[in-house]
Formats: C-alpha cells, structure tokens, sequence
C-alpha cells in the first residue's frame, strides 16, 4: 500500500520546514522532507507559509548596490530567450516519490540492497556528508536493531508500516527523532517495510554486537 | 504614492508582462526593485559582492524564464524570487543538490482565481507589516534564520505571525488545483 492524501498522520515538524524553507536542512534530510512533502499538502502548505516569512524577510532587510551595467548585462541574458518548457509534470507512478527515485535511479525494483544483519536490507544513497540518507527494508514482523542517536534522525515509511515506543508509522508518515529518543521500530506483520532514514549522525546500538558492527555496516 | 498593498499586487502585474508580452520594461523595474535586495541577501549568506552581483543577475533571468510557472495565488513574487534566490544559494554556496517535492503544474487552463489571487497578496502584505513590527531582537533572529546564519539546528518557529492564514490560503490553492487536475 502507497500514501494516499489524508492518511498521513506524522507530519514534519515546524523546525524541518523552517530549515528547508530556509535552506539550511542538510541534503539527507532535504531529501526525507521533499519525498514527503510530494505527498502531503499540509506540510506544502506549512511550508509555503514559512516561505512567505523569506519572502517578507528579502523585502525588509537591506540592499546592496548593483553594478552600473548589471541590468544591461541581464538584458542581453534574457534578451531572445524562450521561456523555460513547461516542466514535464513530476508525479510519481510507482511506490517512491519522484525526489526519492531520482537518488535511487528508479523505483523500487531499481534499489541496489545490502543485508545488515538480521534479514534487514539497506542503500545507502549518495547526498552531502553533513547527513547520511539510507533506504531499509524490514522484513514482516523483524526488528530494527534497538538505538540511540547522537543526533537527529528523520524516517519516511514508503511501503508497509513499523511501530515503535512512540507511536505507528504507515505510509507517508515521518518519524522525527531526536537524540533523547532510544526506540526500536518493528516491521508489522504481514508485509516488509521499506523506508527513507536520514541521521546526522553514526546511530548508536545499545547492545554490544551491533555496536561492534556498526561502524563497519555504516547504519 | 501607492500603498504598499497596492505595490505587492503591481509585482504580480509585472510577472504578467514579462509572461505575456515579454515586457522589457516590467523587467527592469523589477530587477531594479529586487536585484539589490537578492544582492544583499547572498552577500550575507556568505558570497563575496563579484560572487553576488553574478548569482544576482541568474536569479533575476531565471525570473524571466519561469514566468509562466509562478503562481500568485500560492504565493508573492517577493516570496517567488526569495525561493529562486535560496536555490542558487544552496547550489552555489552549499554546493549541494537540493531534492524538491514533485510539481503540481498549473498552466493557463488552471488560471488562477483573481480574487485568490487579491487575497494571497494581502496576506503577504499583512505578513509583511508584522515582521516590521517585531522587536529587533526578534526581527534579526528571523532575517538570520532566512540568510542562512542559522544551522538546521539553531532554528526554532517563530510564534506569533500571522502564519495560519496564510497556510489556509496556499492549502485552499492547492485543493483547487488538485480538484482542476482530476
């Protein structure tokens, strides 16, 4: 089952949205923020506040004085230019939304998994390194090895749903963890689930074996 | 002189032109309006004013290129060109890709409402009237979170602008155009 309008029940936080409204979000989290953000008109409505709060800000604060030729020089920029084509409409047919598969190359058959461990499966995918993005698949009814954060952790369910000390996640929720937040997300049975996480740091395991393993399976 | 409110809805009459009639004139007088302000905007996000003054001028003909997609009833053109401006920000100076929700196009077929269009310009305008009447302490936080001064981290909601109103606005926006794309 993918997200549909109105069953979304975690959203992102006001602090995600100001940040991406701003610019400031890390690449990995950008990325968990516009996949559910394709989703969710809320959330693209919360934004689109907090972008007028930009918008008003450019307007107030200051100017800097253009060079003399500058308007001259755009001019001949533009000047015989055809408008940008219209952009091809960006909606998603398959399970990944449309920011997502463009990192994954493809929808969900097209994600190139490594075991973990524990019949969990992950992709890391290539973003700037302030944050790393992942995909993880968990199998029906498996667990997430139990966690800490050093700190702040953003996961997207794509396809199945997890469940946790703090709530459920199906499809299209986002779970918006902080490092005060020690959990252990278990798939549901019945189906796997696929999900986007971005941490910002390395997670930290609570028992000893993966806490070995961790540096080197990179989670 | 024309109130501030009247000027906000000029800007979108100006879009217009350059869409339309790919007004020259209109061009200028919004490059002489914004292009200072984007100009100010990068310096402080940490560009040197030669770095500047060119990301500057690309803002301002990537304005002129996507005319046709603004939408003035999900947002102002202040609004418009401080999201192209971000942009060329995060590519230029954070050297990152900055991953974007999927498109919700709108073409002519889907113009917009004239008096949603009023509406979401007041909005702006009114938005606009509360961040100047903030304490400076208050009003320097925002601008630093917006010029990109702030990490991720450091950044908090502001509380008490008239944000919901507007959010209402731009989600009214979004159900018709969901609504006019079947």
């Amino acid at each position: 089952m993918t997200a549909t309008m109105g069953t979304i029940r975690h959203h992102l936080t006001d602090e995600t949205l100001l940040a991406y409204s701003a610019g400031t979000l890390p690449e990995a989290f950008a990325l968990v923020a516009a996949s559910h953000l394709s989703l969710c008109d809320e959330c693209r409505a919360r934004l689109g506040a907090f972008e007028a709060v930009g918008g008003a800000t450019l307007t107030s604060v200051g100017t800097a004085e253009m060079g003399d030729a500058s308007l001259e020089r755009t001019l001949a920029m533009i000047r015989g230019t055809p408008g940008d084509p219209d952009p091809a409409p960006r909606r998603s047919a398959g399970t990944l939304p449309i920011p997502l598969s463009d990192y994954v190359g493809g929808d969900v058959d097209a994600i190139r998994w490594r075991p973990v461990g524990g019949g969990v499966r992950q992709m890391v995918l290539k973003t700037g390194d302030e944050a790393t993005a992942r995909l993880l698949y968990i199998p029906a009814g498996e667990a997430v090895p139990e966690h800490t954060h050093g700190g702040m952790e953003l996961t997207m369910v794509l396809s199945g749903a997890f469940s946790d000390e703090v709530d459920r996640f199906g499809p299209g929720d986002v779970e918006t963890a902080d490092p005060t937040i020690q959990h252990q997300p278990i798939a549901e049975p019945g189906a796997p689930c696929i999900c986007l996480a971005a941490t910002d740091s390395r997670l930290r395991f609570r028992s000893w074996i993966p806490r070995l393993l961790g540096p080197i399976i990179g989670i | 002189m024309p109130s501030a409110e009247t000027m906000e809805e000029n800007w979108v009459g100006h879009i217009r032109r350059i869409h339309h009639d790919k007004d020259e004139a209109a061009f200028a007088e919004l490059f002489r309006h914004f292009a200072p302000r984007v100009k100010a905007f990068l310096i402080r996000s940490g560009a040197d004013a030669a770095l500047a003054e060119e990301c500057t001028q690309d803002v301002m003909a990537t304005l002129w290129r996507k005319a046709h997609m603004f939408d003035p009833s999900r947002a102002s053109v202040a609004t418009w060109i401080y999201t192209i401006a971000r942009n060329r920000r995060i590519d230029v100076l954070r050297r990152q890709r900055r991953p974007e929700p999927e498109d919700l196009p709108w073409g002519p077929e889907h113009e917009p409402d004239q008096a949603d269009v009023i509406a979401m310009q007041q909005e702006a305008e009114r938005l606009g009237q509360a961040i100047a009447e903030l304490p400076q302490k208050q009003r320097d936080l925002l601008a630093r979170a917006f010029y990109g001064e702030l990490s991720h981290s450091e950044i908090a909601a502001e509380t008490g602008l008239p944000l919901g109103t507007i959010k209402s606005r731009i989600r009214l926006a979004l159900d018709r155009l969901r609504h006019a794309m079947g």
